[in-house]
């Protein structure tokens, strides 16, 4: 599925600062009914959202309208667990187009780069200045250039590189999927498959 | 020669090509799919209008979200209804094998795929969900894959993967008695963490995986998953050729004995690096069990739950959220504490000898009263030994309910919930907050522990019953 090219990304933050959020959290299972793609936001962190009864939270950041923004800014281990791509689904469908965090289970990185969510992996340091900054003032915009493979606290300027591999790098400047990718080369594909 | 490990010989062997500075293209012999994970791959096939391309190579069968009773009759849940629908009408439009509810073979993916000898050492398999790392047992690459990567390979039977870097944990020397794979696994991911294998690929060596059955190592290799890591094997040897002998799709007469040959080559060079490893000893492991709410906060039954001395900032607060959520204070005893419900079952704890030794355990005695017990057979062959062996009887008079096969309460997409604040032992892979149904309390544990558990009615070690 094609999506929303990504250049460079200027937002508000929210903040969510719990470490080893897994795609359960992100997106309780018992929502992954669905046969279709859509719809998948509404349920975003649904636990911590809401109460057994549907009423929101109210300490969750979430239901709190001092914060909103496309950038979502994770504690360390974000997305462990459950393969589910829904857990992505439900981040891009709820208005997320990047994700910062210390560190990032493999198989979500994964995933957000396929869907087009932006993973950013930043150091702990850089972390703990976004996290201050973000609560000291909810309007603290963050800028994220995939190009130059920066991301940048605006309010202070201080700015530090991330890593992207130069085929991902592309694909999400174009808005491309891996499969048109493999669909271009199916030859090749079918020649080695011979073998196997 | 270059020394290579057993994974890397199996991954070289699968790149089709590789990206200049990006990933390979990475062939994959089998693929499994389930309900859940499989239909908006689907969807976007079609959508594209492309085909299926090498059907034969897809293996499917309803597992998670199915109901557990009742299963001869149309499922209640309308969603749920609908996802296994979808499934039948794809697999039967793109000609993909089903092992559908009620017939021989309906089961967990993870548990029918080595039952069917589909699961072959030196094989790269994926399915869209993270514990197809249980395949690695038999030395083959597997690992989870997401919805977008399953439209891949229906669609070119290709992913683009960069190799992960390559962990080798080795375990020598004996088990102590009432020591299971279970406890090695949950000890293991104690030491290195819940993250602490992420960006890796795990080797599993050294005597004490040696000595283990196909079915325990399947256990240890599924929960590789529960430290980050994206997959884990252990190199095929002899336990591995006698499980796959004379399975249905494994390969029958010379074949048989030309795949042995180069099954028996599956093994890591003297001398080939690995990126980090990790040694431990056999005699230090104990029954285990987790308190908390990751697979990595696990201890010795006989240890006290830790404190958060040390902890500082967000780990602190981790940490106590975590207890906050499990009704535990820190630097208390687990032991002893008092459980509502036991769960046998998933793809970790599902297969026959699972059930054997709970069987074995509960002969003769009754759960406590306070305990309501599930087991869950992982597939419909299960389930026919357990009855052949006299399991269920045995299990039926220690009062325990046997569902029929599925997924169940491992995540609790069907009615099979938890209810909250209630706390479960569970010899399944993952404690996570409302994992087993909002609220539900998880405490992992092995099949021996879990029975232990519910025969007691409250937190025990199996040695001590
Ligand atoms: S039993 Fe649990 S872990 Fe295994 S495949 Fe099913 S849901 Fe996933």
């Amino acid at each position: 599925m094609a999506y929303d090219k990504f250049n460079v990304l200027t937002s508000t933050v929210v903040p969510l600062p719990a470490e080893n959020v897994d795609t359960d959290q992100i997106i309780p299972a018992r929502f992954l009914k669905a046969t279709e793609r859509e719809g998948f936001g509404d349920n975003l962190f649904r636990d911590w959202r809401y109460d057994v009864e549907g009423n929101p939270k109210k300490d969750f950041v979430l239901n709190d309208s001092t914060y909103n923004g496309k950038i979502l800014l994770a504690g360390k281990n974000f997305g462990s667990g459950s393969s589910r791509e829904h857990a992505v689904w439900a981040l891009y469908d709820y208005g997320f187009r990047c994700v910062v965090s210390s560190f990032f289970a493999d198989i979500f990185k994964n995933n957000c780069l396929n869907i087009g969510v932006l993973p950013v992996t930043i150091s702990p340091e850089f972390a703990e200045v976004l996290f201050e900054a973000v609560e000291s003032d909810p309007k603290t915009e963050i800028e994220v250039d995939i190009d130059k493979q920066t991301i940048t606290l605006l309010s202070s300027g201080q700015s530090e590189s991330f890593d992207i591999n130069a085929y991902k790098k592309q694909n999400m400047k174009n808005g491309f999927d891996d499969i048109d990718y493999l669909l271009n080369i199916k030859s090749d594909i079918t020649e080695f498959a011979k073998s196997r | 020669m270059e020394k290579k490990t057993l994974f890397d010989k199996i991954w070289d062997a699968h790149v089709v090509k590789s990206v200049p500075a990006g990933p390979d293209v990475f062939f994959i012999d089998k693929h499994f799919i389930h309900e859940v994970t499989s239909p908006v791959a689907f969807l976007n096939l079609e959508k594209r209008g492309v085909s299926v391309l090498y059907p034969e190579r897809t293996v499917a069968t309803p597992d998670h979200n199915v109901p557990t009773v009742d299963q001869d009759k149309t499922i209640k849940d309308k969603l749920s209804r609908m996802q296994v629908e979808k499934l039948r009408e794809n697999c039967k439009k793109y000609d993909i094998e089903l092992h559908d509810l009620g017939t021989d073979h309906h089961g967990i993916v993870h548990v029918i795929g080595p039952e069917l000898g589909i699961t072959q050492p030196g094989m790269t398999i994926v399915c869209g969900d993270s514990h197809t790392s249980t395949h690695g047992a038999f030395g083959a690459i597997a690992f989870g894959i997401g919805t977008s990567e399953v439209e891949m390979v229906l669609a070119t039977q290709c992913i683009m993967q960069s190799k992960p870097k390559k962990m080798r944990i080795t375990v020598d020397g004996e088990l102590g008695q009432g020591v299971t794979s279970k406890d090695i696994i949950l000890y293991i991911i104690s030491k290195i963490t819940a993250a602490g294998a992420t960006g890796y690929f795990v080797e599993y060596a050294g005597s004490a995986f040696r000595n283990l059955s196909m079915e325990a190592r399947m256990t240890v290799c599924n929960m590789s998953i529960e430290m980050g890591a994206r997959g884990g094997l252990i190199a095929p040897d002899q336990t591995t050729f006698d499980y796959l002998k004379g399975k249905r799709y494994a390969p029958k007469g010379e074949a048989w004995d030309r795949a042995v040959a180069e099954w028996t080559a599956l093994q890591t060079d003297e001398g080939a690096v690995f990126e980090k490893e990790y040694n431990f000893d056999a005699a230090d492991i104990e029954p285990m069990i987790t308190y908390g709410t990751n697979p990595g906060m696990g201890i010795k039954i006989k240890d006290l739950i830790p404190t958060d001395e040390g902890l500082e900032g967000s780990n602190k607060k981790s940490f106590l959220k975590s207890l906050d959520y499990m009704g535990f204070a820190p630097g208390e005893a687990i032991k002893g504490k008092v459980v509502d419900y036991v769960f046998v079952g998933s793809c970790t704890n599902g297969r026959i000898e699972d059930i054997r030794a709970v069987a074995n355990f509960v002969k003769g005695k009754k759960k406590a009263d306070n305990i309501t017990a599930w087991i869950v057979p992982g597939s419909r062959e299960v389930e026919k030994l357990a009855s052949e062996e006299g399991l269920v009887q045995i299990l039926e008079e220690a009062g325990f309910q046997l569902r029929q096969p599925g997924c169940s309460a491992c995540l609790a997409m069907n009615d099979d919930k938890i209810p909250s604040g209630k706390y479960a032992v569970s010899t399944s892979n993952r404690n996570f907050e409302g994992r087993q149904g909002p609220g539900a309390r998880t405490l992992l544990a092995s099949p021996l522990t879990v029975a232990a558990v519910a025969v007691t009615g409250k937190i025990t070690d199996p040695r001590e019953v």
